[in-house]
């Protein structure tokens, strides 16, 4: 039988019958997918990445907690060390991204969305950018980061006292007197969390409908 | 996504200074025989070791109390750590302070609302701090210090500890019962001391009884602004009795006050005239008088608009106060310095410096005293005299020169021995007996301290709830405590242990003081306290405590000159440059020159110095400060950061080149 180019990316509805009869094989990608929605609009609101630096006249230490839109902490005091260095304002790091942060995340939500709808393979499409936004995230922090310690203003009071340098993202490094602690947030890790959620949900959307798919392509 | 990035940071490197620390401890093998050894070869006792280990406050610990002492000639306030003794900063009030830059650049205007007669008068004789109460106890949000030479009265706010006010006096020119606060706050007690004309105007001293005015007045604190509120404060008339130190009553006796007097004889002195010179001439009479006065009825009085107006200001006379029955006498063993109020306000204590005891007055047998007209007669002023015996509770034989009371939480009181140099312990009565082994109303132990003993203060020990564990003995002489420093010697503070019953109340530090004779300190719990460690926001204005629209900020750094000739700077100050650095101007301008520190780091204050024109500003993380001053001198002057701040602090500086105009 011949298919729309829309059903056959939406793949085959479950009758009333196999439903009622294989309810948990239907029911738990989705409700997986669930999970992963939640994970990922609870972690909206909740820090993605910490730094904290460590040095001697800073018995409470400084510190750095990045949210999806926004920098937060001692973020002041940080500029105004590093404008010694010559580097620029972290405010001017990542604005596009810390602007966007929250669209996109509701955006893969409603990817996600749609994903527990489409009972073909074209789903893997609409759950990728959620599996990989918690490493999408490190990389464009990791390129930022490099871009702002490795371009720093040749002008600057301590120019010729610290070489460009790149702090690690995640673990310990050293920067003049500072020792940089770098670690996940709670934001960061429940949206790994998704990710891992989506890839086992997606081998149980596999398991349900891919004997659907076959047999409507009369296999 | 996200987030930011960066990190960066850092840096700095250098920029900070350098720091740290801590250094103890070498962690290899330490032990108690060490400890021994040193003790052995630095001479010192088991009982010093004791004390040692009940007063060393390593790095990084914090202190339990603090004391908030006055300063004595310098004007200031000092804080001081307790246990460790450690003086923590000087307040800035009725002098000039270069560090604090207190009178050079910031608090001018408050120095000139302490000038007498448009005279400025930039020395202050500190005596009585007081610590603003809630219920008769501490609150930890204001202080309140006098000066005695020019009857002025300072309010000292403990967001920040920073002077806010100064009023000065117009009735009297100098003033000794004061500070001293009821037990909410709602006045600040001043009484005056050697008695003048109304606001000293000239009068010969031979008409001293007619013409010559003791007063006490009651400055009405307005907690909300955090001011002294002079068009809702009055004063009272009193006899030219040199009123002396004060106590506000609490609990049963909230709403009076207690005042001594030492010149009740009238003495007016004249040695090189054969007449007996004042410290005999005021010794003369075996009592003096204690004032006892219903302040909510002077309050009600005042109110209700029963007063006159001298030197502009409210006061009730002699004569209202005898006749609305707010005013009464008894007498007191003479010459007396402390009369202090117990914790549930039922007993007042008086020293006589001359009687080997202590006094101790009942409020509920003044009451019926009162009631009673049980009057032994009337002073030459016409007021009435309670009988002394029948509102005397105890006296107390505690030594020679007892001086000024405090209470511990437990039933002892503590009395400062003035001759003896010691300072005595001995037990109150009445419902405080149980908390003592020893019988009521006796004396318990005498600790001898190194010298001359002035007041003393016990941990919160004058209000309702007194803490009790530390003593201070507020000692004017240090004879040989210290390395001799030339002729002139520290004060001493020596803390003593009381937390003990009994006998055993040693002395454990000895603290110099070199900076003034402080008189009277108060001492509380330092959790009660809540200073900012910066200011809430950047751009803030210390004397309004709030955001100063007009302060300087980041990007908006200039230099406008308007048209009348006046230059306005508008300048920043943040690690390690101001903003602008390069100030032009011509000789004989007016410069407004605005500055603030757009720090948000703990500690990270900068100073603005500038030569030529008596310029130095402390300006701490996001304060903002204004002055002004006339390019008179022309010429090339570096102004610099005068607080170090960073690695390349030396290099914040900046030239004001002022241009000769021929």
């Amino acid at each position: 039988m011949s298919q729309s180019l829309i059903g056959r990316i939406i793949g085959p509805r479950v009758s009333t019958e196999d439903l009622t009869q294989h309810e948990l094989r239907y029911r738990a990608p989705s409700f997986l997918l669930l999970i992963a929605r939640v994970l990922i609009l609870v972690s909206l609101f909740l820090p993605y990445w910490h730094m904290v630096l460590v040095a001697p006249q800073y018995p409470d230490n400084l510190q750095l907690t990045a949210h999806v839109n926004q920098l937060s902490g001692d973020v002041a005091e940080i500029d105004s060390l590093n404008h010694y260095i010559g580097m620029r304002p972290l405010e001017e790091a990542a604005q596009f991204e810390r602007s966007v942060g929250v669209y996109i995340l509701i955006l893969l939500v409603i990817m996600l969305e749609f994903a527990a709808w489409i009972h073909s393979r074209w789903a893997v499409l609409l759950v990728l950018p959620a599996v990989f936004f918690p490493a999408i995230f490190l990389l464009d922090l990791h390129l930022w980061m490099s871009h702002f310690g490795q371009n720093l203003d040749p002008d600057a009071p301590l120019s010729n006292s610290i070489e460009p340098f790149v702090p690690p993202i995640l673990g310990t490094g050293m920067v003049g007197q500072f020792k940089t602690i770098a670690t996940p947030g709670i934001g960061l890790l429940l949206s790994a969390l998704a990710s891992v959620v989506i890839i086992v949900a997606l081998f149980f959307h596999r398991r349900a409908y891919r004997p659907l798919v076959a047999a409507n392509n009369g296999e | 996504m996200r987030k930011q990035k960066r990190i960066g940071i850092g840096l700095s490197a250098l920029a900070l200074v350098a720091c740290i620390g801590s250094a103890s401890t070498a962690a290899s093998a330490q032990s108690i025989s060490d400890v021994q050894r040193i003790a052995k070869e630095r001479g010192l006792s088991t009982a010093d070791l004791l004390a040692a280990a009940k007063t060393l406050t390593p790095s990084g610990m914090k202190d339990e109390y603090i004391i908030f002492s006055s300063g004595g000639h310098s004007g200031q306030v000092f804080v001081i750590g307790v246990p460790s003794m450690r003086l923590l900063r000087s307040i800035a009030v009725f002098t000039p302070e270069p560090w604090q830059g207190w009178g050079y650049g910031v608090g001018n205007e408050i120095l000139e609302q302490g000038y007498v007669n448009d005279k400025a008068n930039l020395w202050g004789d500190t005596h009585h701090p007081a610590l603003s109460e809630t219920k008769g106890d501490y609150d930890g949000q204001w202080l309140f210090i006098n000066d005695k030479i020019n009857a002025r009265v300072a309010v000292i706010d403990l967001r920040d500890f920073e002077t806010k006010q100064i009023i000065k006096n117009p009735l009297t020119v100098s003033d000794h019962g004061g500070t001293f606060v009821t037990p909410n706050t709602e006045y600040v007690i001043e009484g005056g001391q050697y008695a003048v004309p109304w606001g000293a105007e000239y009068a010969p001293i031979s008409d001293y009884k007619e013409k010559y005015k003791g007063s006490i007045t009651m400055w009405k604190f307005d907690r909300k602004k955090g001011r002294i509120d002079k068009d809702r404060s009055f004063a009272i008339e009193l006899p030219p009795y040199w009123q002396d130190i004060a106590d506000a009553g609490k609990g049963v006796s909230d709403g009076y006050m207690f005042v001594n007097s030492i010149n009740t004889e009238l003495a007016t002195g004249g040695i090189e005239n054969k007449n007996p010179p004042f410290e005999a001439g005021a010794s003369m009479n075996a009592t003096d008088y204690l004032h006892i006065i219903d302040w909510r009825k002077a309050e009600k009085i005042y109110q209700s608009g029963k007063v006159e107006i001298i030197q502009g200001f409210p006061v009730i006379t002699l004569e209202t106060a005898i006749a609305e029955g707010l005013l009464y006498l008894t007498p007191e063993p003479r010459s007396p310095h402390g009369v202090d109020v117990a914790p549930k306000g039922d007993f007042i204590v008086v020293s006589g410096k001359l009687d080997p005891h202590v006094t101790i007055y009942s409020f509920q047998k003044i009451m019926d005293a009162i009631a009673n007209k049980t009057f032994s007669g009337k002073d030459e002023f016409g007021i009435s005299v309670l009988d002394f015996d029948s509102v005397v509770e105890a006296q107390v034989e505690v030594g020679l020169g007892p001086l000024h009371t405090q209470f511990g939480p437990d039933g002892y009181a503590y009395t400062s021995l003035f001759l003896d140099s010691a300072v005595a312990r001995w037990t109150l009565g009445g419902s405080y007996g149980k908390g003592t082994p020893e019988p009521d109303w006796t004396l318990v132990h005498k600790t001898p301290v190194q010298y001359n003993v002035g007041h003393i203060g016990v941990a919160e020990g004058d209000t309702v709830s007194p803490d009790g564990k530390y003593l201070i003995s507020f000692n004017k002489w240090s004879v040989d405590r210290f390395f001799p420093t030339g002729p002139l010697l520290p004060q001493n503070f020596q803390l003593l242990d009381i937390s003990n019953q009994g006998a055993d109340m040693p002395v454990i530090y000895d603290m110099p003081i070199g900076v003034g004779e402080p008189h009277y300190a108060q001492i509380i719990k330092a959790d009660k306290l809540n200073p900012w460690s910066v200011y809430p926001e950047i751009g803030w204005d210390p004397q309004t405590q709030a955001v100063d629209p007009w302060a300087p900020r980041r990007k908006m750094e200039r230099v406008e000159r308007k048209d009348d000739g006046t230059v306005e700077i508008y300048m920043t100050a943040i690690r390690s440059h101001f903003n602008p650095e390069h100030i032009n101007i011509k000789q004989g301008d007016k410069v407004v020159w605005r500055i603030t520190n757009i720090e948000r780091a703990v500690d990270a204050t900068h100073g603005l110095a500038i030569p030529q024109y008596n310029i130095n500003l402390s300006l701490e993380p996001g304060e903002t400060a204004k002055f002004e001053f006339i390019a008179d001198v022309p010429g090339v002057f570096p102004f610099y950061c005068s607080e170090f701040c960073s690695a390349l602090h030396l290099e914040m500086v900046g030239y004001l080149m002022v241009e000769p105009t021929e």
